[in-house]
């Protein structure tokens, strides 16, 4: 276990120098463009930008430079943004705070939601109630979060006037403006999970150890708590675990939507302005929460299922 | 389910499943899901096909700003959901925008879904160093949260039809394997796989013959599922701005285009809104009905 466990870290740093090399040939190399053209605009005349890249240390090899950028990286030495003309570090970290108080509320409420509802329907299949959890949870998964920020401003903000349109927080911290954007994220990720979960109660519920178990006289009760349960939860996990990725992903859509002050809106923001010192803290943040994320949910699901434990 | 398909086919699956699933579509017509599914995603083929009859005006031309739904227009055609505020017909351009979604989205997950059972397959099936490297090259693609990827990949490459086909099958592959290769982890352990293996058969035929029907159920409702993340992701790069380069009419730009003009005109967004999920949930209830279906005989 101990092996298993220093194997998966070893293969967390190996992901993570690999993405970091990607990120640095797609956003530094000459591979996809000039960065000197990206950074200065069209209009910049050669000899400013043979300057900026002398400054920049852009004419050193392209080893050299991976070395020393992933070298300042690793000292938290994260360069400084073009457009906010500070250090990035102070940049992201109040963004980052931001979106992890989203993502703690989004996950406080979808995962027991999801959870619940997928082993509620997984229980009996095909009965009414699996049928109509269901339908609804693929109703709210095919609404894209950016449609869904748009119904539920329409109802919520235009129609209904309860809540604020947008989350930007000018004002202080204010709960109101974070339940939208949770709101949001939380409705197009739970159906997704209580499927899952679904499918592997359902699965599970069909197996052999399942019907000895209600065949020998146990209380349906126990039968699902203490055998199906046990077996059906693994996959879940994995799928929550994974969901931290998804999740990454939705913030960017539902913090442009409305203007919240996260980490997502500033990696869309870097991108789009080129800032690039910005954009590859960002990323590389991005990759460290989910890989740390997948390790775990590798670690775990190999815990939690003895199968491949012991083979 | 699982139990009867095994034994009983062990060589002519393909056959089998094709069947099956053929069936399963005339079969629909039993789940009202799967019907109201088959509905909308044939509703949006049709109008996809019929764009030119269809659309009264052409989807870029500048017309008559801030039309309320149901205004004439000068030509004496009308327009029926209003215009955007550039004077450009809302309906022409929703139906000229399904042509674009319907091209690409089914074109990037059939490309993904090759890539990701192949390697699925092999990783699974073949363990050891094979599943390694696969493991590992999956990992680093997935350890990058999608839309991150998409946007660094987008606004390095720049956005076009065929690259964001490319950045889905890149993005998208590796996931289908880690299903793939999940359900293979567990199905090579099974007698038949053990029975093919004594009978001589090579590993291609035993992974695309024995393993690959039996993991078709998950697969057939994730391939289902996946088409409508498909249209969500090309609908989320538009409407960030990444998607297809305007003036062509793109569901998701649409919505990016006139948000800021919500409040005052809330039909221009919210018209591209319903298009876009009314055709993910026909793809994703489509999906319901024939698992549904798939699995009741």
């Amino acid at each position: 276990m101990v092996l298993l466990l220093l194997k998966r870290i070893g293969f967390m740093l190996f992901t993570m120098i690999a993405v970091s090399i990607i990120l640095f040939m797609l956003l530094e190399t000459g591979l996809t463009g000039d960065p000197a053209t990206r950074v200065l605009g069209n209009f910049a005349s050669d000899a400013q930008k043979e300057l900026w890249r002398n400054q920049q240390g852009y004419n050193q090899p392209v080893v050299v430079r991976y070395a020393k950028w992933l070298g300042n990286f690793a000292t938290g030495n994260l360069g400084n943004s073009i457009r906010y003309k500070g250090p990035v570090k102070e940049v992201l970290l109040p963004r980052l705070w931001n979106t992890a108080i989203l993502g703690f509320w989004t996950f406080a409420i979808m995962i027991p939601l999801s959870l619940i509802l997928g082993v509620l329907s997984g229980m009996k299949e095909g009965s009414l109630l699996d049928r109509s959890i269901s339908v609804f949870g693929i109703l709210t998964t095919s609404v894209p979060e950016f449609a869904s920020s748009v119904f539920f401003s329409a109802l919520f903000v235009f129609g209904l006037k309860w809540l604020p349109g947008t989350s930007a927080m000018s004002g202080g911290f204010e709960f109101k403006q974070l339940i939208l954007p949770a709101m949001v994220l939380v409705v197009y990720d739970f159906g997704y999970v209580a499927r899952m979960t679904r499918a592997s109660m359902a699965e599970v519920m069909t197996s052999q150890y399942i019907r000895s178990a209600v065949l020998k006289g146990l209380p349906y009760r126990q039968v699902i708590i203490r055998h199906a349960l046990r077996n059906a939860l693994i996959a879940p996990f994995t799928v929550i675990m994974l969901q931290i990725n998804w999740l990454l992903s939705g913030v960017i859509v539902v913090e442009f939507f409305f203007a919240y002050k996260g980490f997502g809106a500033l990696l869309l923001e870097a991108s789009l302005n080129n800032d690039i010192a910005l954009l590859e803290a960002c990323a590389m943040v991005a990759v460290v929460v989910a890989v740390g994320s997948q390790t775990l949910a590798d670690i775990g699901y190999t815990f939690l299922n003895p199968r491949i434990r012991f083979s | 389910m699982t139990t009867q398909s095994t034994t009983e086919m062990p060589s002519a699956s393909y056959v089998a499943v094709i069947l099956r699933v053929i069936k399963s579509f005339g079969l629909l017509r039993e789940s009202w899901v799967g019907m109201i599914g088959a509905f909308l995603v044939l509703f949006w083929v049709l109008v996809a096909l019929f764009a030119p009859l269809i659309a009264q005006f052409d989807p870029n031309a500048n017309i008559l700003p801030f039309a309320k739904p149901g205004t004439m227009a000068a030509s004496g055609h009308t327009f029926w959901l209003g215009t955007d505020h550039m004077g450009r017909d809302l309906l022409s351009r929703i139906v000229w925008g399904s042509r674009t979604v319907l091209t690409y989205a089914p074109l990037a997950t059939l490309c993904a879904y090759t890539v990701g059972i192949l390697m699925g397959l092999q990783a699974g099936y073949r363990g050891g160093l094979v599943d390694d490297i696969l493991s590992r090259i999956s990992d680093i693609i997935l350890s990058f949260p999608v839309l991150v990827l998409y946007i660094i990949v987008i606004a390095t490459i720049g956005a076009s039809g065929i690259n964001i086909v490319i950045a889905i099958t890149f993005a998208s592959s590796p996931g289908i394997m880690r299903i793939v290769r999940g359900l293979t982890l567990d199905l090579r352990n099974r007698d038949y796989v053990a029975a093919a293996q004594t009978r001589g058969e090579s590993a291609w035929r035993i992974m695309l013959f024995e393993i690959l029907p039996n993991a078709r159920g998950p697969l057939i409702v994730d391939a289902c599922l996946r088409l409508g993340y498909v249209i969500i992701t090309i609908g989320v790069l538009g409407f960030l701005g990444l998607g297809l380069p305007p003036p062509d009419p793109d569901w998701g730009g649409m919505v990016n285009e006139t948000r800021q003009m919500a409040m005052a005109f809330p039909y221009m967004t919210l018209f591209p809104c319903i298009a876009i999920s009314s055709l993910i949930l026909g793809f994703n209830l489509l999906a319901d009905g024939l698992r549904e279906i798939s699995l009741r005989d």
